[in-house]
């Protein structure tokens, strides 16, 4: 059944009649410095085809060989989530053909994954409350990543209609582990902002970790959102569907929204959900079919012969626990109690990719309100600006605290900081230099800013007049003038507060 | 002595003294294969310019007086499935028509190490799925000892050249028996190391659970020579086992069986085995009594099983590992015109490049893994081959090594067996155990089957690395044997003429 005009049901009514049931498949990148099974870099971004070998192009005769490092990190990933690590396990082939697919099989694996059965803890605001749930993890596993398909002519810039297709091999054999979690149910209308706020704090955790950049843009990390829907009350869970292509945080909530409008929909007008592949599509919001799964393939699954057993030890296993970073939730909450900042502060500076940033600045010697007023306010401007993140800026977070060091001394007013800001931008060196080298810091000389005021004043009598007859919001005029005449470098509240002093004696 | 009549073995002590140039001896090699090959068809790609090239390196290496390995300087003759720089690789497909690998396999890689001359890519069944090279895309190759006869399969190629003098040496792979049956069949000496011993990197995968690579001499020394060669831990390969390679050619030196334990196995012989060679069989177990050692009957029960096993195991594997031949990358590409998308191109690809018995073995290994039918094929016969092993573990409890015909028939006509897929199956009901065991097996000369004048081999199996033990038995039995023929048995072949 093909319509091109889907029906929805308004979200607060489907949740009324729904109870939604969802599931998340994540993709990550593991971020080894090789492939998962032979010795070609990962970087991202290169040269089309450059970073390719017998093994990963899957030319006949080639044998793949574990990475030991993407074994570590998947435990590390497993551990995060406090998942029992197997004590063997085996690697399997995943049969299917597609041209991104070097071998027309991916080893993955199927039975027999590296990490079992944990948990992650998440929180979010919903409706102004405050909601914590246990989001249950069935499996971490292992696979290596495809090649990249650039579909060119047509108009959907997918396979069917394209004139040719150009396959970069690059991304073919990047370590690639996939976090499956168990069914959540129990969220009711916040379903949406539970997924978001999961893949959210999955991504914090990973970064935490250090084994991924997690970089949803470059794709080293992708969702499949599985949506189900169960009337009210009932427990009886309908089909569900899994949707691909949901490439950013934002994606997920509003994927997952769309897909219990069109399911209550569905199930309303007394059908059936079909189980199938959708795929969302971020201009309109909304999801269209892809493979039926109905007729999906048989991936004819068997054990990888090429590979022998993962058997990682306990020993090792403990070594690896023993090495975790704090918990980002945890970090979080030890660090709002000790910067002192509420919910919704936390949350902005989370969310801004900010955290690290400020624990990072408050570190080297700022204090965690100055800290936050960087990087929230001029660096997150400056990055807005550039289309980049914050942890792209050329600027490191002791430079940053030594910036609000020097305006705390008086040394620079905040005009000056954001100067000495663009000059660290712009590559000319560390805070100190650049105020160095530019004569930047503030005029604290008290004769010369005297004199540049008793100039300021001898030279706009019709100012001082009106100063005098109270209307004081004029002495801006001589304020300009002295930090004219100081270029820039007097401290305008000081100036503005000498200014009225002596006018008023 | 003439150069191509000469032994590996006498070839290197003769370049070791300089008596001989390995230009010379690459040389006299070629006019050979220039002579003979066009009746035999053993290579499907000579490397002339190549092969002389190596020799003179070799020739000057040595005369700066640098130290060289053994081969250096013997020729050898490489499978059509292991991949080689510069030359062709096809593994006996129209698929892989025109495919120069871009890089060399680890054991091509030792041998050009080693300084051994490759001589070119011999002819294979299409990846390496046959008993007779006549599932080769290029034609068969045929036996030295009767032209209208089948040289073996599927390494029949290497087999036929060493038999035909065109070669001292070649290389193999053997997932079912592929090197020990084409060498029992030919009258020349090859082993099945143990699995994992030798290395697979870059050999394309038939069955990647079984596929062994493996050495063909005329003489047992000669085939140690070329084991301890090729053998040894390779990092590329995961199943490559990171131990000592076995003292091959010490035992092939010593050759002494004297209070031996030697097991024949009771389940390889009887119906379906041809009279000659169960008498040349038994003559052959007389001789390594008579030389000391001490033979028992060993039942392995469940070898009954291993031919069907291996028939799921194999075609299972394979429906896999063939799936990358799909026009996209390399190799042959049909109907690409513009008017055909991905998938059709791919599919018509594989119906055009792929042979027969390569499609049959596609679809058995497709079905076995299917959804539904695995536990029942592929998972059970993973059980079985568990009970094989077993049956050798229990079997090597009382035996040193077990013993058995090579093969259950001599020679085949060319074209006698090609419809009946069963019938060709059956050749390698012998071989088949050790492989899915992935322990090491060798086969040797025993004499001429009485009815058809036609070599018979006599298999020796080992357990996994005790590669070692296939040589000191199978030396002792060569030299027992040439005692009393008077001459090699190649010597009696007359398919070329005298």
């Amino acid at each position: 059944m093909t319509t091109t005009t889907q029906t929805l049901v308004p979200f607060a009514e489907a949740v009324q009649r729904y109870d939604p049931l969802i599931g998340l498949e994540t993709h990550v990148e593991l971020g080894t410095r090789t492939k998962m099974f032979c010795g070609c870099p990962t970087a991202f971004g290169a040269e089309p085809n450059s970073q390719v070998c017998p093994v990963c192009l899957g030319l006949p005769g080639s044998l793949p060989v574990v990475n030991r490092m993407a074994i570590e990190y998947t435990i590390r990933i497993g551990l995060a989530l406090n998942c029992s690590i197997a004590t063997w396990c085996r690697f399997a082939r995943k049969n299917y053909f597609y041209p991104d697919m070097p071998k027309n099989f991916q080893i993955s694996q199927y039975d027999e994954p590296l990490c079992t059965d944990g948990w992650l803890d998440v929180t979010f605001e919903a409706d102004g409350h405050h909601r914590q749930v246990r989001v249950g993890i069935e499996r971490v596993h292992l696979e290596e990543d495809t090649g990249k398909s650039l579909h060119v002519g047509g108009a959907t810039g997918r396979i069917q209609g394209a004139e040719y297709s150009l396959v970069d091999y690059n991304r073919a054999g990047i370590p690639l582990v996939e976090i499956v979690t168990k069914p959540v149910e129990g969220t009711g209308a916040d379903a949406p902002v539970a997924a978001r706020a999961y893949v959210t704090e999955l991504r914090d955790l990973l970064r935490s970790l250090g084994v991924s950049d997690v970089r949803m843009e470059e794709g080293s990390l992708r969702c499949d959102v599985n949506t189900s829907l169960a009337p009210r009350g009932s427990g009886r869970w309908g089909t569900r569907t899994e949707t691909k292509n949901v490439n950013s945080l934002r994606s997920v909530e509003r994927a997952v929204r769309f897909e219990i409008e069109r399911e209550a929909a569905v199930l309303d007008s007394g059908g059936r959900v079909i189980q199938e592949t959708r795929h969302f599509h971020e201009d309109t919001g909304t999801t269209t079919p892809g493979r039926s799964k109905e007729e999906a393939q048989d991936y004819r699954y068997f054990p990888e012969p090429d590979l022998v057993p993962v058997a990682p030890s306990r020993e090792w296993v403990a070594q690896i626990q023993a090495t975790l970073p704090e918990v980002p939730s945890a970090r979080r909450a030890r660090l709002q109690a000790e910067w002192d900042l509420s919910e919704a502060d936390m949350t902005a500076l989370n969310n801004a990719g900010a955290l690290d940033l400020v624990a990072e600045t408050v570190a080297a010697g700022a204090s965690p309100a100055d800290a936050r007023k960087w990087w929230l306010g001029e660096l997150a401007r400056r990055a807005n600006e550039a289309g980049a993140d914050l942890t792209d800026l050329a600027i490191a977070p002791a430079q940053v605290a030594r910036i609000a060091e020097l305006v705390s001394a008086g040394t620079l007013n905040d005009r000056l900081a954001r100067e000495v800001i663009d000059a660290v931008l712009a590559g000319q060196g560390p805070p100190d230099e650049v105020v160095q080298a530019r004569g930047l810091a503030v005029v604290s000389d008290q004769s010369a800013l005297t004199a540049a005021i008793d100039e300021a004043i001898a030279a706009h009598p019709d100012v001082v007049a009106k100063i005098r007859d109270g209307k004081v919001a004029a002495a801006g005029v001589l304020v300009g003038a002295v930090m004219k005449a100081t270029r820039g470098q007097a401290d305008a509240p000081r100036v503005r507060e000498l200014i009225l002093a002596r006018l008023s004696s | 002595m003439e150069l191509t009549r000469m032994t590996a073995a006498q070839l290197s002590a003769a370049l070791a003294k300089s008596e001989v140039s390995a230009t010379e001896v690459t040389q006299a090699h070629l006019d050979r294969i220039a002579a003979v090959d066009d009746r035999v068809h053993a290579f499907l790609h000579i490397a002339a310019d190549s092969a002389l090239a190596q020799a003179a390196e070799v020739d000057n290496r040595r005369k700066t007086g640098e130290p060289l390995a053994p081969l250096a300087g013997v020729p050898v003759a490489v499978k059509d499935v292991f991949t080689t720089k510069n030359m062709p690789t096809t593994c006996g497909s129209r698929i892989l028509d025109g495919w120069h690998p871009p890089y060399d396999a680890t054991i091509t890689q030792r041998l050009k190490q080693a300084g051994a001359i490759i001589l070119g890519k011999t002819n294979m069944d299409e990846f390496a799925m046959g008993s007779s090279t006549e599932n080769s895309a290029f034609g068969p190759s045929r036996n030295p000892w009767d032209l209208d006869k089948i040289p073996g399969g599927s390494s029949g190629g290497s087999a036929a050249a060493v038999a035909a003098y065109e070669a001292p040496l070649a290389i193999g792979t053997d997932t079912g028996g592929s090197i020990r049956q084409p060498a029992a069949v030919c009258g020349i000496v090859g082993t099945k190391p143990t699995y994992g011993g030798s290395s697979r990197y870059g050999v394309v995968a038939f069955a990647s659970s079984l596929d062994t690579p493996g050495p063909f001499g005329r003489t047992v020394l000669d085939a140690a020579l070329l084991h301890e060669a090729i053998s040894g831990h390779d990092a590329m390969d995961s199943t490559s086992i990171d131990a000592p390679v076995p003292p091959v050619v010490a035992a092939a030196r010593e050759a002494d069986v004297s209070g031996m334990r030697i097991g024949v196995v009771t389940e390889l012989s009887g119906d379906g085995y041809q009279p000659g060679v169960l008498s040349r069989f038994a003559e052959a177990v007389e001789l390594l009594e008579s030389l000391g050692a001490k033979v028992t009957e060993v039942s392995c029960p469940h070898f009954k099983y291993a031919l069907p096993a291996y028939y799921l195991i194999a075609p299972s594997e394979a429906s896999s590992n063939l799936a990358r031949f799909d026009a996209m990358r390399y190799g042959l590409r049909v109907g690409d015109d513009g008017s055909r998308d991905a998938e059709e191109v791919m599919a018509l690809t594989r119906e055009v490049g792929f042979g027969a018995e390569v499609k049959r073995r596609i679809i058995l290994g497709t079905y076995a893994l299917s959804s539904g039918y695995y536990d029942a094929y592929y998972g059970k016969a993973q059980q079985v081959r568990t009970l094989i092993i077993r049956d050798f573990d229990a079997a090597f409890g009382q035996v040193d090594v077990l013993v058995s015909p090579s093969t259950p028939t001599t020679a085949f006509g060319i074209g006698e067996r090609a419809d009946d897929p069963m019938a060709m199956y059956l050749a390698d009901l012998c071989t088949i155990p050790s492989d899915l065991a992935g322990n090491a097996a060798i086969s040797v000369p025993c004499g001429l089957a009485p009815e058809n004048g036609l070599p018979a081999g006599l298999q020796v199996m080992a357990p996994a690395l005790a590669d070692d033990r296939l040589y000191r038995v199978a030396a002792a039995a060569e030299a027992a044997f040439t005692d009393r023929w008077g001459q090699p048995l190649l010597a009696s072949a007359k398919g070329l003429g005298a």
